[in-house]
């Protein structure tokens, strides 16, 4: 895994830590860009962790460009030398799966779509090997997962699975984009997960919804009124399934602003991970809902 | 009350030098499309660079002001009028209480900014008063403005009767054909060789979806792509790759088919390959391109468009110089 760099025009550093998608490659660019912040180098103005990959945005009338890029390969052997750990945290996000919203949205663009006799769902669970949804609802929801990379617009988390790679869901993004998404789905494009944070445009399948709104402009939600996003990259994240009364009970907490996610704090360390994947995820879903 | 808008246009929005710092989190920097005619524009009516205007795109707005003001009109040639008497663009002027500011058709380039004395006056969202519309965030209630909308102009001293005008060489705009200089990089290793050739060759059109978030091109040659098997997690066209984060500037094209060059508005990341970037001196042209007009990337190399960028730099000291 040999980070490759490139100058995005007179302005941005783009750098590629690794071409295929991989916990690792995802943890070397947040500690680099983590070691970028905390260097707080003049003329830097955005630091952008991705999920195997990251960007920085600077003033090439500060610091000039070469200069920037031996910064950040010599950040990137510090960084590397480092224990791979992060002080983070664990978030329930209840999901309503194979729900109405999504699956009337996902009939009115079924034309687009790689098989338009069966929903998203159906789809993603035969493709992957499982024998039903709820096989396949089972395997999403019951391993936990990183947010590898907060963007495409406000406050949308893509997340990546906290399994081995054999392991890993795979599914191909719609033939042709929607036009439209229901805000809160929970989708699933390439080998990653998301939560549209508002609704829109959108070519991941689409699975579910949760009630638990994650962007707020307006920042008037208890949980966003100090910033109006929600999460942030290397967050860890437990989806837990939930039926329509629940959704229904949710929602109304949520409209009534006294909604506040189950959030727990979790030190997490990658080797203790592949030490024992299983059970280092038992402990963090005993972290978040005890025994 | 100060603005009231009677008609909206057809984008028309407020707008400053935007909100840096949000990037990671999939808020773009926002702000002005075409930011040195954004800045002239302020320069004009003697605010700070910085001050709040409106940005208008290929059909202006009919305002009614109900109280005086110092106003001027950059960016593209999209003629002002009061109360149906010609104005001049890049040139301040002054409305009175009760009188209306309209603008005849667009004669050339794409966006125009209306600056006021005193600025726009919305609240302040995350450092800027830009508005962010897929986020529905900042300008006036987060979206382009609509008609029956009103306006407050910020606090000001005494309007001057100050009628200053900027030379033609200090009016920025694109040349016939459009020339857009270009850093190859990012992922530039994915075209074959012949293909990055063809693509700086190749004369372009911009196609109608071009807006805030990006501008479309169309016209050249589809991509053609070096061979690989595709890694984990990049989805299985050969434009894609692991969801990365995009610069501004910087040049997709989804299936090889038509290049997008993103803007202001980005969306901040995603799957599909780069081929290179804009520099940061021509984005500002980009705002002033209507569909359909010709297009050609032109390749360069760092040094190059950081001598561009000390040119428009140098431009704008001299505007400073004269009108500050």
């Amino acid at each position: 895994m040999t980070a490759r760099y490139s100058f995005g025009g007179d302005d941005h550093i783009f750098v590629e830590v690794d071409e295929q998608m991989s916990l690792d490659a995802f943890f070397k660019s947040l500690s680099i860009t983590n070691a970028v912040r905390d260097s707080q180098i003049d003329g830097v103005t955005e630091i952008c962790p991705a999920n195997a990959s990251y960007q920085i945005k600077y003033d090439p009338d500060l610091i000039s460009p070469d200069d920037l890029l031996h910064e950040l390969q010599e950040l990137e052997s510090t960084a590397m030398a480092a224990e791979p750990q992060l002080k983070t945290r664990v978030i329930d996000v209840p999901v309503f799966y194979d729900d109405p919203w999504t699956n009337e949205t996902l009939m009115r663009f079924r034309e687009r779509h790689q098989d338009p006799s069966g929903t998203d769902l159906d789809y993603a669970a035969r493709i992957n090997g499982f024998n039903s949804k709820e096989q396949f609802i089972q395997a999403h929801s019951g391993n936990p997962w990183f947010v590898t990379m907060v963007g495409f617009v406000a406050g949308l988390p893509f997340m990546y699975q906290m399994v081995d790679r054999e392991h890993q869901i795979e599914v191909p993004k719609y033939l042709r984009p929607r036009t439209d998404t229901p805000k809160l789905t929970v989708g699933y494009g390439g080998c990653f997960s998301c939560i549209y944070s508002v609704r829109g445009a959108g070519g991941y399948q689409m699975f579910g919804i949760t009630p638990m709104p994650i962007y707020d402009p307006d920042q008037k939600i208890s949980y966003l009124e100090e910033f109006m996003v929600f999460f942030n990259p290397g967050d860890i994240v437990k989806f837990r399934p939930i039926d329509r009364a629940t959704y229904d009970e949710l929602v109304d907490s949520v409209e009534s602003n006294s909604y506040q996610p189950k959030i727990e704090n979790f030190d997490f360390s990658l080797n203790a991970f592949y030490g024992n994947i299983d059970q280092y995820n038992l402990n963090i879903r005993e972290t978040l809902y005890g025994n | 009350m100060a603005i009231n808008i009677t008609s909206a246009g057809l984008a028309t929005s407020i707008q400053d030098l935007g909100r840096p710092g949000y990037y990671h989190l999939g808020i773009p920097i926002s702000g002005a499309m075409d930011r040195y005619a954004f800045r002239v524009a302020n320069m004009l009516v003697g605010n700070k660079e910085s001050e709040a205007v409106l940005e208008t795109v290929f059909l202006g707005p009919e305002l009614e002001f109900t109280e005086d003001a110092l106003v001027a009109v950059t960016g593209a040639e999209l003629p002002p009028k009061v109360d149906g008497e010609s104005r001049e663009t890049w040139t301040s002027f002054k409305i009175k209480a009760g009188q209306t500011l309209s603008f005849d058709y667009l004669r050339a380039g794409a966006r125009a900014y209306i600056a006021v004395f005193g600025g726009i006056d919305v609240p302040v969202v995350l450092g800027s008063r830009s508005t962010y519309t897929l986020g529905a965030l900042g300008g006036f209630q987060g979206r382009n403005l609509l008609a029956g909308d009103v306006l407050e102009i910020g606090q000001h001293s005494n309007i001057a009767n100050r009628t200053v005008s900027v030379p033609s060489n200090l009016r920025r705009m694109p040349g016939t054909p459009a020339t857009l200089r270009a850093i190859p990089g990012l992922y530039w290793h994915r075209l074959t060789e012949e293909s990055g050739r063809q693509f700086f060759q190749d004369s372009w059109k911009v196609a109608t979806e071009a807006d805030r978030i990006g501008y479309r091109f169309q016209g050249g040659s589809s991509i053609q792509f070096v061979e690989r098997q595709q890694p984990f997690g990049a989805g299985s066209d050969p434009s894609n790759i692991v969801d990365s984060c995009y610069p501004y500037g910087s040049i997709q094209v989804p299936s090889g088919v038509e290049p997008i060059v993103l803007h202001r508005d980005a969306v901040s990341g995603g799957g599909y390959f780069m081929l290179g970037t804009v520099i940061s001196a021509d984005m500002d042209l980009i705002g002033q391109l209507q569909p359909n007009m010709e297009t050609q990337f032109k390749e360069i190399d760092l040094d190059t468009a950081l001598n561009a960028r000390k040119e428009r730099k140098a431009m704008l000291n001299k505007a400073r110089e004269l009108l500050v």
